[in-house]
């Protein structure tokens, strides 16, 4: 319809304009919910439109406007951003039905709020997205923070203001405090901020240099959530779930983690990231987030609380990937961008599924409550095992390549380091499954059965489960954790090209 | 060039000299701030056609009453002067569209003729101060712009009897800066025998390293810097910036101390020159440390603040420290950074002066406690408000945000262990901003409002030119050929020129 370059343009327009729509029928719900439909519905179109082009090799460039000399607002559309784009703009149509669902279930305030914060937030994602230079992935990237403190605050009593002060503090003072220095001096050292194949640090850095470089950018980054920086992620959970759901396993940390990839790739460069001396040093953090998130998760009693460790620890597989510098292990990292979005958001869905149903939100709680919300529960155990990364589910994948990267690095203790995560995580995720179906609801005992003449408790009777569009979400996503294993080729081939020399 | 046009140096300062003794015999509401408004929005035309004139064909040299240089009164107009003008009548005249209706709640009726002609006085004064070309005329603006603004403060006393003894505070303080400006300004009439600028500038090199000149140019940069209320002389500041009307605020927090910047960029690169500022008496060692300070601490002072004007008024004394700063680098850089901060932070906190002046409008108070959930009482004026503290901490697509930018190359630049520790600095400074802004901004959203608080809007009049300030920072802070281009104009005309 338009010129390619133009859908680029419009991916961060469309979500904009339907903010404003969403606001000008704020009086009535059962429009600005159609709004917000359509305008998911209108960007993943787009986005789509844009995605042949990508895989031809073509060059799409768009300047939003010269915001310093020499330094502009630039999109750039390169395969990772593709990837990443895709993702969240189709997981904006799935978590709008949810959030449809979710918010008039537990009638919610201020719903015109929140989906004009919600739409914003995606078009801040599409600029990270297709950013053409740092500088344009540091804007789009605070405009995200800042319109999802509202979100994240949503209820706004004592709780959600103290959640809120941790995600603003502690994002806002990472960007502003490391982030941007580390910018500004790659800007005066090399006079570039765009990204480029190969990196553009390599002969304007020195050692040392490139050494605290490397930390300004994984700190700075603080969406990222490396420890000892990831205590927002938790305190964000105050959120409403279709939140926490999508920006927070999806849109918010996942720019973090992009950025990292996309900040490894394209400002480093494979080849000089892996000459930089301080880089073993970020392959312990990775493995230590990874393994302590994990650990923290099995402490946690309230399952959302236990889901935000499981992305912290989750995220490390990303920064440990980058960590490795190895072409495989980079292609590991964007699968784990695209296969833990739909393994958690999967799970962060029947989490506010049993929580419209039941109003439950600690695990211990949760006793038999699988026979009452048999959807919901096996929607969660799909999820869960993807997040583990058993085949036959996406999640898999994404190990395989960061293991096959740790062995191309010559980093075998990392192979270690997988193995005791993945125990881990069947450790914290599985007994919320076998709690659900297997042990008796709460208050009640299951009678004693002879063996051989064991009895199935599900009943059709007893099922009562949320609301529809709380439980279709869910089941949804949990199919595509299965399509995505068979049909990874596609992804893996439009990859790979960025991360080989 | 047309008779207008050739005028135009001094038109920019006679129009509003002369407009004041006729506002001052106008009576009723009206009249006078319309005339106000008018005469601003001339003079601000003329601004604007100066810079034009400057940026094509460089410096515009004029000879008041015909008499040639050393001897007459000559004006000015360099690219630097230039730009500071137009932000001056540019503020000016935002502010005065905004006047009508919070200046008439705040001053009885009677006295709003005198009100207006003060604050013209005031403007002719700070234009005076930056077009003009002679050492002694600026002590003479300098007067003219601090008398006026001691009345204007003092009217705040109907909402607050502080005005009062704020103004009185700063009248003290303020006389002893004058005072110390027109002995420098003596002193080197004694050894230059001149009081044109250009002239005293050719001469300075011969007569630099003698006794009275080293005490001219202490008693000089003293002067300017108590003035500009530059820490430790920023006593005066957050109280009359609290107490004062809610526009005379504004339109002090947009040009008053900016002018005194300009002055310290005037005497520092045109007339002492570069090379004896910082070779030679080595003024960076006094200015920035005195900038650091002042933005480190000021920042801090202003999270505990319980007056959202007073809050900003610290926040103000901060961004002062950054644009010293700036100029202490001595690197064209650190200049232009400087400049470039001087129109940033104009808009942005005048911006944010007229929303907590509409809050103040509707709730009556400035203090936190009568803020509480302003946010649902007043949507637009609080989101106005969010905006310009976003401003503030310097968040992309906003100009603090490109000032900040300048400012961290000019230090990064340097590539010493002093520029990254200053570059430390200005990050952990901006940290604190985030926090006093976000103290309000959680009064405002989180805090109940009071039972029997209504929920109104600030009527238009307040509400339309607010957004001005507002969009038109965000327009600054997105497309910034404007800005940044005159700000590197005026740096390169300082470092190169004379």
């Amino acid at each position: 319809m338009f010129a390619i370059e133009t859908h680029v343009a419009l991916a961060i327009l469309i979500p904009l304009l339907g903010a404003i729509g969403i606001a000008l029928a704020g009086k009535a719900p059962n429009i600005r919910e159609t709004v917000t439909l359509v305008t998911a519905g209108l960007l993943f179109a787009n986005v789509l439109t844009i995605v042949p082009h990508v895989l031809a090799g073509e060059v799409l460039v768009y300047e939003l406007a010269a915001i310093l000399p020499g330094l502009s607002l630039t999109l750039n559309v390169e395969p990772l951003g593709m990837t990443f784009a895709v993702v969240a703009s189709s997981l904006w149509i799935v978590n709008s039905v949810y959030s449809i669902g979710y918010m008039r279930g537990n009638k919610e305030n201020k719903q015109t709020r929140f989906y004009i914060c919600f739409a914003i937030a995606l078009s801040a994602t599409m600029g990270i997205a297709f950013a053409g230079n740092l500088l344009t992935l540091f804007v789009f990237y605070e405009v995200l923070t800042l319109s999802t403190y509202p979100l994240v605050t949503h209820k706004g009593n004592e709780a959600a203001l103290k959640g809120g002060r941790i995600y603003l503090g502690i994002l806002i003072s990472t960007s502003i405090g490391l982030l941007l220095p580390a910018i500004i001096w790659v800007w005066v050292e090399t006079g570039t901020l765009d990204f480029t194949k190969g990196g553009i640090l390599a002969g304007h850095f020195g050692p040392v240099a490139s050494g605290i470089l490397l930390f300004l950018f994984m700190y700075g980054i603080g969406k990222a959530a490396l420890m000892p920086i990831h205590r927002w992620l938790p305190s964000a959970m105050v959120a409403p779930t279709p939140v926490s759901a999508l920006l927070h396993a999806v849109a918010v940390v996942k720019a973090g983690v992009f950025s990292v990839l996309k900040v490894s790739i394209y400002i480093f460069g494979v080849d000089f990231l892996a000459s930089v001396n301080t880089l073993e040093i970020l392959t312990w953090i990775a493995s230590f987030t990874l393994i302590a998130a994990s650990v923290i998760a099995m402490t946690k009693d309230n399952l959302k609380a236990r889901l935000a460790y499981s992305t912290v620890s989750q995220l490390a597989y990303i920064v440990l990937a980058a960590s490795l510098a190895t072409p495989m292990a980079m292609t590991g990292g964007a699968l784990q961008i695209v296969m833990h979005a739909f393994g958690k958001i999967t799970l962060f869905f029947c989490a506010g599924a049993i929580y419209t149903a039941v109003k439950k939100t600690e695990i211990s709680d949760m006793r038999g409550l699988g026979r009452q919300m048999p959807v919901t529960f096996i929607a969660f155990f799909i999820g869960a095992l993807s997040i583990i990364g058993i085949p036959p589910l996406g999640g898999s994948w994404s190990k395989f390549y960061i293991m096959l990267g740790a062995v191309e690095a010559d980093q075998l203790f990392v192979l270690g380091v997988l193995l005791i995560s993945s125990l881990l995580n069947i450790g914290y995720l599985m007994p919320i499954v076998i709690r659900g179906f297997f042990y008796p609801p709460l208050g009640s005992s299951d009678p004693k059965v002879a063996v051989g003449q064991e009895i199935s408790f599900l009943s059709r009777d007893k099922i009562r489960e949320a609301p529809i569009l709380c439980v279709l979400p869910p089941a949804f996503t949990a199919m595509m954790c299965i399509v995505l294993f068979l049909f990874i080729d596609p992804i893996y081939q439009m990859i790979l090209p960025i991360v080989l020399p | 060039m047309s008779l207008v046009a050739s005028h135009a140096p001094v038109l920019a300062i006679i129009i509003p000299l002369l407009a004041a003794p006729v506002c001052a015999m106008l009576r009723g509401t009206t009249f006078p701030w319309f005339l106000t408004t008018v005469i601003s929005a001339l003079s601000f035309a003329v601004s604007v056609q100066i810079l034009l004139t400057v940026s094509d064909t460089g410096p515009i040299s004029y000879m008041l009453g015909g008499w040639a240089a050393p001897w007459g009164i000559e004006y000015v107009a360099d690219p630097l002067s230039a730009f500071v003008m137009l932000i001056i009548s540019g503020i000016s005249t935002g502010v005065l569209l905004y006047a009508r209706e919070s200046i008439a709640k705040e001053v009885p009726p009677h006295q709003l003729g005198l009100f207006f002609s003060a604050y013209l006085l005031a403007l002719a004064g700070m234009m005076g101060i930056t077009v003009t070309g002679d050492a002694f005329n600026i002590f003479v603006f300098l007067e003219i712009t601090s008398l006026s603004s001691y009345v204007l403060i003092a009217m705040g006393e109907k909402a607050d009897r502080r005005a009062l003894t704020s103004a009185f505070q700063y009248l003290i303080i303020g006389t002893i800066g004058a005072t110390f400006i027109l002995i420098g300004v003596g002193l080197l009439y004694m050894m230059t025998g001149t009081l044109n600028i250009a002239d005293i500038a050719s001469r300075f090199d011969a007569i630099a390293d003698t006794r009275p000149v080293r005490a001219a140019v202490a008693f000089l940069i003293i002067g300017i810097a108590i003035k500009l209320a530059m820490f430790p002389f920023h006593v005066w500041l957050p109280n009359a910036y609290s107490y004062a009307p809610s526009i005379v605020t504004a339109f002090f927090a947009g040009t008053a101390t900016k002018v005194s910047v300009y002055l310290l960029l005037r005497f520092i690169f045109t007339i002492f020159g570069a090379e004896f500022s910082f070779g030679v008496v080595s003024l960076s060692e006094l200015l920035m440390p005195l900038g650091v300070i002042a933005f480190l601490s000021m920042s801090t002072v202003a999270i505990f603040q319980t007056n959202v004007k007073r809050l900003l008024a610290f926040s103000s004394v901060a961004q002062l420290g950054y644009m010293t700063v700036g100029i202490a680098l001595a690197s064209e850089a650190g200049l232009t950074a400087s400049i470039l901060h001087i129109f940033n932070h104009a808009i942005v906190k005048t911006g944010l002066f007229l929303s907590v002046g509409c809050m103040v409008f509707v709730a009556g108070s400035a203090y936190l406690k009568d803020l509480e959930g302003i946010g649902s009482r007043m949507p637009l004026t609080t989101f106005g408000f969010v905006l310009g503290g976003l401003a503030l901490i310097g968040v992309p697509l906003t100009p603090g945000f490109v000032s900040k930018w300048y400012l961290v190359m000019a230090t990064l630049e340097r590539g010493d262990f002093l520029g990254y520790a200053l570059t430390a600095g200005m990050l952990l400074s901006s940290l604190l901003a985030v926090i006093y802004i976000w103290r309000v901004v959680e009064v405002a959203y989180f805090r109940p409002a009071p039972a029997d608080a209504e929920a109104r809007e600030a009527p238009l009049s307040l509400l339309i030119p607010t957004w001005i300030f507002i969009i038109g920072s965000f327009y600054f802070g997105i497309q910034t050929t404007v800005n940044v281009g005159f700000a590197e104009k005026a740096a390169s005309f300082l470092m190169g020129g004379l």
